[in-house]
């Protein structure tokens, strides 16, 4: 297997031109797990560390345009996704474990589409949008509509994905991401829920956005839940009000780590948890 | 093949080797430096930490290729009790943080990642800093205990590095 580092985007789209059969890696913590199990067999890899044009996280007013090659420990001991994101913070903060954060790419996480994906709710709630660049062509689009299966996305030849960007929700809002795993470091997601939510000084719900993990073939986020929620109080009552429509929109399965009756029922009263968030009165 | 030169344990080395050898094993078998361990081979189990730039990263998901120019740190880089690594690893022996030993390489150099970017963690943030580094002997109890013990000792002295 050839190994090729570019350290320039130029460098990129010629080796990428040479070697169109070739696999990008980032960290590399799906990619050579994959290789090594013997799954994938790829002739070359192109290593997208080196590529300074795709890290880092920029601030651009309302927007945050964070790299694709960005480690997950650059995210979460940034002080603007702090300040701003707090959603995508929690939810890189219990991703694999200290050395997979410093390998590890919001990129890949994105790009491996995998249901139980840690970051991908928090993307979700988050309205993110991706930019993916070719050697001569740019395009933007939302994450739902790029991610479509599990493992599948509509990533195409000669793409590669540059930056995720994502808009300062506007106003004070509760940033919730929970996890649910056999463990509590380094466990894949049973299922997961990150939750971005408006309340006025009544505790009324403003605005709210809501998406799962791990319980369905890709993320779940139901407009039809959050409709319902709109201008009701956040209460324990008022969250167990919307379980039918939750159980509804989630198809989750069975397997080894837990069966879909659970993670039906733990997906649902993952939502409880935002009727005693911090700055939430009761 | 390809001629591959980084700095390993402060020593700037050339070696000539196939682009997609694994780190551990580039290490291990190539320069007979055999602190990193293969617990998984899948990134699960911290044995295999090494230090890249300073940073803790898993040598079984590393190829040979991405340490070009690089710097590579193993616990065979530490000096007995005076730099960092070794005082943790001072640290360790006194407290009966080591039993099989199997983990206590890659234990040493996320402790030294950990207090790199964290000075003064808690018990609590040392789990964390910890947590992807499996221990089957210890309970982990006596790692959190020589670690909080390098941490003191810092402060005593004053030093951070
Ligand atoms: C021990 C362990 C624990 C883990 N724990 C978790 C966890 O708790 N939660 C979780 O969600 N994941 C977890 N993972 C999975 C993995 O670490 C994440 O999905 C990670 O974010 C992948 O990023 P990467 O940069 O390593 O991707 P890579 O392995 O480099 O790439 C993954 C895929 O994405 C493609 N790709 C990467 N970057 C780009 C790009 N910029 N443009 C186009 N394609 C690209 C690659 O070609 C490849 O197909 C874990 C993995 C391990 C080994
Ligand atoms: S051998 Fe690398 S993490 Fe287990
Ligand atoms: S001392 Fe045996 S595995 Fe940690």
């Amino acid at each position: 297997m050839n190994v090729l580092l570019p350290s320039t985007a130029e460098d990129l789209w010629r080796i990428l031109g040479d070697n169109p059969d070739a696999l990008l890696c980032a960290g590399g913590t799906d990619l050579l797990v994959k290789v090594r199990a013997g799954m994938i067999r790829p002739v070359s890899l192109v290593c997208l560390e080196r590529l300074d044009d795709f890290r880092g996280i920029r601030d651009e007013g309302d927007t945050f345009s964070i790299g694709a090659c960005t480690p997950h420990t650059e995210i979460v001991t940034s002080s603007a996704i702090d300040a701003f994101l707090q959603v995508l913070k929690k939810a890189v903060h219990v991703l694999g474990s200290p050395p997979i954060r410093n390998m590890a790419t919001l990129g890949g996480n994105i790009c491996t589409a995998s249901p139980a994906g840690d970051t991908l709710p928090a993307l979700y709630a988050l309205d993110a949008e991706l930019e993916l660049w070719s050697r001569s062509h740019v395009r933007r689009l939302p994450i739902d509509q790029f991610i479509t299966g599990p493992g599948k996305t509509t990533l195409r030849k000669g793409e590669v994905l540059a930056a995720v960007r994502v808009r300062k929700p506007a106003g004070k809002f509760i940033h919730h991401f929970e996890k649910v795993g056999q463990r509590q470091a380094m466990s894949i997601s049973i299922a997961n829920l990150a939750a971005l939510v408006k309340v006025d000084q009544t505790d009324t719900i403003e605005n709210i956005s809501l998406a799962w993990g791990s319980v369905g073939p890709t993320i779940v986020r139901s407009r039809e839940v959050e409709t319902a929620l709109k201008g009701t109080k956040l209460s324990v009552e008022g969250l167990k009000q919307v379980f039918p429509l939750i159980d509804r929109a989630l198809s989750p399965i069975s397997d080894v780590r837990a069966s879909s009756t659970y993670r039906r029922r733990v997906s649902a009263n993952l939502l409880l948890r935002l009727a005693v968030h911090e700055g939430c009165r009761t | 093949m390809i001629s591959l030169t980084f700095v390993l344990n402060g020593k700037i080395t050339t070696i000539e080797t196939p682009p997609d050898r694994r780190v551990i094993d580039l290490l291990r078998e190539d320069f007979g430096l055999t602190a990193a361990k293969e617990g998984c081979g899948t990134g699960e189990c911290g044995a295999c930490t090494i230090l890249v730039d300073g940073e803790s990263r898993l040598s079984c998901l590393m190829l040979a290729a991405q340490l070009e120019g690089r710097s590579v740190t193993t616990v065979e880089g530490l000096e007995e009790g005076t730099n960092r690594v070794g005082r943790i690893q001072a640290a360790f022996i006194r407290h009966g943080a080591v039993q099989c030993g199997f983990c206590t390489p890659g234990m040493v150099l996320a402790v030294s990642d950990l207090l790199d970017r964290e000075p003064k963690p808690d018990r609590e943030r040392i789990r964390e800093g910890i947590s992807g580094n499996l221990c089957r002997c210890t309970g982990y109890q006596k790692i959190v205990d020589a670690v909080e013990a390098v941490i003191s000792e810092t402060r005593g002295k004053g030093q951070n590095t």
